[in-house]
Parts: structure tokens; C-alpha cells; sequence
């Protein structure tokens, strides 16, 4: 008669070296590679700081993968030390390991001993199926969606190049989205607006966003502002811990403005900038390339200076540039691929051609020449002729 | 014979043309023959003292002329000029 599971495994528990959490404690970090076997939803809830994963029902086909040295010393643990034992003549007497060890009582005594425990971070059954297409790319995998769901962006407008940028950037799982919009949804707006509805004709566009964004992604945190952005709360609308700006605004002293504050707390702007069938699009990422001064160090003259309510956009146009706005923001998150930044992007809609000049820093800017700290509340967004302008463009 | 681009805020003032060309051996050469043949331009390019607007930038190809010798530099047979003043238009409602 074959001897049972329980009698099998006291002997190879007599056979096996067993090694308490107190010492695996003081190895943690000192040579021993520490291999957990349990399965997924239990490495999920907890595990060995340093640990790695191998479970038992993949060990023999992933050991060697990840301990290609059989000599090396490697300690197994699980639950509470049978399924590391098993595990353990597996290495040693199937594999051929020579220095093997299981924890005793696992886990679980490591834990009712106090040691220090991580808990990874990990996607829900549906986020899984939600950013299934993210996780397959390498360059977002896991790890990027993590970094996208705790992002916090901040989209200054939900208007022409706010909204596709929003809509997005809420599909893609950035966390929390931040919107600055004092106005009302305006049938006008809806030929480019997409965020906005027939229905909402009237409603604040900041609350007419979230409720779009809710619909679409659940995972997404709205914080709305629903004011003009001045001198006056600037600093307080930024200092709210953005990672991004997204600049859509339609005005020069709010740029500028914008500029001097994002330079003075380090934030990355994705600005972009339309009229009639053209884009312009750069990020300015303060210290590390030129700021907006840098490349245009004053705003043109009022006449030089027409909005798009005065001189018309092709409804799509906003669409194209907030959806390249909207990739530079995913990529400055995931810290991936070349961003825009000392580069001008122009796109022509009606010759289909997108071309690119350099911007350069400029050594005596008056913003970002200068270390954060040295630039005052009195400065940020003032230029020359300041009051000129705004007069002109009144 | 360099070709010039024309943002779309001037183009009223070159008869709605988004393109020109002009001959010149310098930045400045083709700017000034710009607006010689297009008078109304000559403000909106260049400040009283006979320099460039600080708020158009120029582009020789795709570097800044303020980086190279300014209006001093000089142009190849087959090379762009790319005019370029800021665009605000966002968000307008």
C-alpha cells in the first residue's frame, strides 16, 4: 500500500534542509535568492520584499529561468512550508539543485513574526479587460498603467482642443483629469466640442465633461474648476500636485501666464495652439528645454493676434491637435518614446503636410533663465505693454 | 529663388497666398522684397528700427534666424523660410 500525501511529506521534510523565517529575514538581501511558489491571487496579497514569484504549478518549466545557477542558494516558501517542501526535493533531487532550503511555516509566520511584507499593486479582474490593448504593449504594460491611473493631468479648457484631449486621455486611464472652464455649453461649441452633448446645451462645461468622462471610464477621479484662470488662482489651481498641463487656451496673457507659473513649479505643458486649418503643437518642459517666452518672447499685436470665435476652425482641426496633445501627455507619463519638446510641430490640414523647426532655449529668457524660486507673484504673465495688449484685445 | 511660407495671419496681407518666392542672398534681402511686394506686410514683419518684430519668429529651414547671423543670414538657392508669429486659438468658446 502506497504511504499517504501526509507520511510522503514528512519524509521529504527529513530529507530537505528547513530554515526558519528569522534567518531567512537576516538573508533577505544577502546572496539568497528568496522564490516564492504560491499562486498568483496569494503572491498578490502579500509577499517577501526582494521575493520572487515561481508557482508551484509552473516551478519546474520557470526555475531555471530565473536561478540558471544550480549552485546558488535559494530558498522556497509558501503558505506555511509544505508546498515549499515538495517544491524543494523537486529542485534538489528531480533538478539538481545544491543548496536548497524550505521556509518553515512560510508566510504566514513570517508575517505573525512582523517582517516586513509588500503588497503589490495590481489591476482589478476588470481594469485587466478595460487596458487589455495597453497591457499587451510593452512600452505601457503593467507597470504604465499603474503610472497612467495614478497620473493627474490638468486640462486648462474643455473647449475645441480640451475635449478629444480629455476624452482620451479618461479612455487611457489617466486617474485623476483636472478641468479649468468657467463657460457653458453653447450650441456653437458642439461642431468641435465632442465631449459635450446636444443635450447639455446651457449646462457648465466642466460638469457636462465629467459626466461624459464618468460614462466612459469609471476609473477616472474629475476635479473641476469652474473658473477663469488669472493672477488671481493660478498658483492655487497648479499647485494641486498636476504631473501634466494640457494648455488649450485661447487667450496670450493666460499663456504667458501659464508659462511663468508651470516654469516656477517644474510642471510639463502640452500646449497647443489652432486657427482655420492649422496647428501648432510643442511641449515645454521647464529646465529641461526652452519655455513658451523662450520661443515667442512676446504675444503679437491684437490685430496679429485673432482667436478662432473671430476667424473660424475647421471642427476637426481641434480634434487632431488635442489627440496629438493628448499621445505627448501619455508619453511624458510613461516617460516613453521622444516628446516635443525644443520642437514646433505645425500641421496643415488642407495640404495634409505636418513639419517641424527648432526652438531653442533662450540664455536670457526672463522666466526660465532664472532658478524657480527667484521668479515672483508679481511677474508671472506680465509683458511688455501688458495693459496695451489686453486693452487692444478688448 | 528661396521659398517663403506664409502663416495663416498674413495671408490677407500677400493676396490670401500661402507661399511665395522671392531671391535674396540674405534672410533680410527676401523679407524686404517680401514686403515691397506686399506693402501692408512690412509692419507686421518688421519694427521701426528696420530689425525683425520680436513676435514673428523666422525660420531658415527648421533653425531660428536669431540663432544663426539674423537677418544677415544667408539663404541657398532651394532653401525655406518659414514665418511664424503666435497662435493663441484654443479653447474659444
Amino acid at each position: 500500500m502506497s504511504p499517504s500525501g501526509a507520511e510522503v511529506l514528512r519524509q521529504i521534510k527529513s530529507r530537505i534542509d528547513e530554515v526558519d523565517p528569522a534567518a531567512v529575514h537576516e538573508q533577505v538581501g544577502n546572496g539568497a535568492v528568496i522564490v516564492d511558489v504560491r499562486e498568483p491571487e496569494e503572491w498578490a496579497a502579500g509577499h517577501i520584499p526582494g521575493a520572487i514569484h515561481v508557482p508551484k504549478s509552473y516551478f519546474e518549466s520557470r526555475i531555471e529561468g530565473v536561478v540558471p545557477d544550480r549552485s546558488d542558494h535559494v530558498v522556497l516558501y509558501c503558505a506555511s512550508g509544505n508546498r515549499s517542501a515538495w517544491a524543494a526535493r523537486t529542485l534538489i533531487e528531480d533538478l539538481g539543485y545544491e543548496n536548497v532550503e524550505s521556509m518553515t511555516g512560510g508566510f504566514t509566520l513570517w508575517k505573525d513574526r512582523g517582517y516586513e511584507v509588500d503588497v503589490p499593486r495590481t489591476l482589478t479582474a476588470e481594469q485587466r479587460e478595460r487596458y487589455s490593448r495597453h497591457l499587451l504593449l510593452p512600452e505601457v504594460g503593467m507597470e504604465g498603467q499603474q503610472k497612467l491611473l495614478d497620473a493627474r493631468v490638468l486640462l486648462l479648457g474643455a473647449g475645441g482642443l480640451g475635449s478629444p484631449a480629455a476624452l482620451y486621455l479618461a479612455a487611457a486611464g489617466v486617474g485623476t483629469l483636472g478641468i479649468v472652464d468657467n463657460d457653458e455649453v453653447d450650441l456653437s461649441n458642439l461642431q468641435r466640442q465632442v465631449i459635450h452633448s446636444s443635450e447639455r446645451i446651457g449646462v457648465p462645461k466642466v460638469d457636462s465633461a465629467e459626466l461624459t468622462i464618468n460614462g466612459l471610464n469609471p476609473d477616472v477621479k474629475v476635479e473641476k474648476y469652474a473658473l477663469r484662470l488669472g493672477p488671481e488662482n493660478i498658483m492655487e489651481v497648479l499647485e494641486a500636485g498636476w504631473d501634466v498641463v494640457v494648455d488649450g487656451l485661447d487667450n496670450f496673457p493666460t499663456r504667458y501666464l501659464l508659462n511663468d507659473a508651470s516654469v516656477r513649479l517644474g510642471i510639463p505643458v502640452v500646449s497647443a495652439a489652432i486657427l482655420g486649418f492649422e496647428g501648432q503643437l510643442s511641449v515645454f518642459k521647464p529646465y529641461d528645454g526652452p519655455c513658451y517666452r523662450c520661443l515667442f518672447p512676446v504675444p503679437p499685436p491684437a490685430e496679429l493676434a485673432p482667436s478662432c470665435g473671430a476667424n473660424g476652425v475647421l471642427g476637426v482641426l481641434p480634434g487632431t491637435m488635442g489627440l496629438l496633445q493628448a499621445t505627448e501627455v501619455i508619453k511624458l507619463i510613461l516617460d516613453e518614446g521622444d516628446p516635443l519638446i525644443g520642437r514646433l510641430l505645425m500641421y496643415d490640414a488642407l495640404s495634409a503636410t505636418v513639419s517641424e523647426v527648432k526652438v531653442r532655449r533662450d540664455p536670457d529668457c526672463p522666466i526660465c533663465s532664472r532658478e524657480p524660486d527667484e521668479i515672483s507673484d508679481e511677474e508671472l504673465g506680465v509683458f511688455p505693454d501688458y495693459e496695451a495688449f489686453c486693452a487692444g484685445a478688448h | 529663388m528661396a521659398t517663403i511660407r506664409i502663416p495663416p495671419v498674413l495671408r490677407a496681407s500677400v493676396g490670401g497666398e500661402k507661399e511665395l518666392t522671392a531671391s535674396g542672398a540674405s534672410v533680410g534681402d527676401i523679407l524686404r522684397s517680401v514686403a515691397e511686394a506686399h506693402p501692408d506686410t512690412q509692419t507686421q514683419l518688421f519694427a521701426a528700427d528696420g530689425g525683425l518684430n520680436r513676435y514673428v519668429n523666422v525660420y531658415l529651414n527648421d533653425e531660428d534666424v536669431r540663432v544663426l547671423d539674423g537677418l544677415d543670414t544667408s539663404v541657398g538657392e532651394g532653401d525655406t523660410l518659414v514665418i511664424l508669429p503666435a497662435m493663441a486659438g484654443g479653447a474659444a468658446s
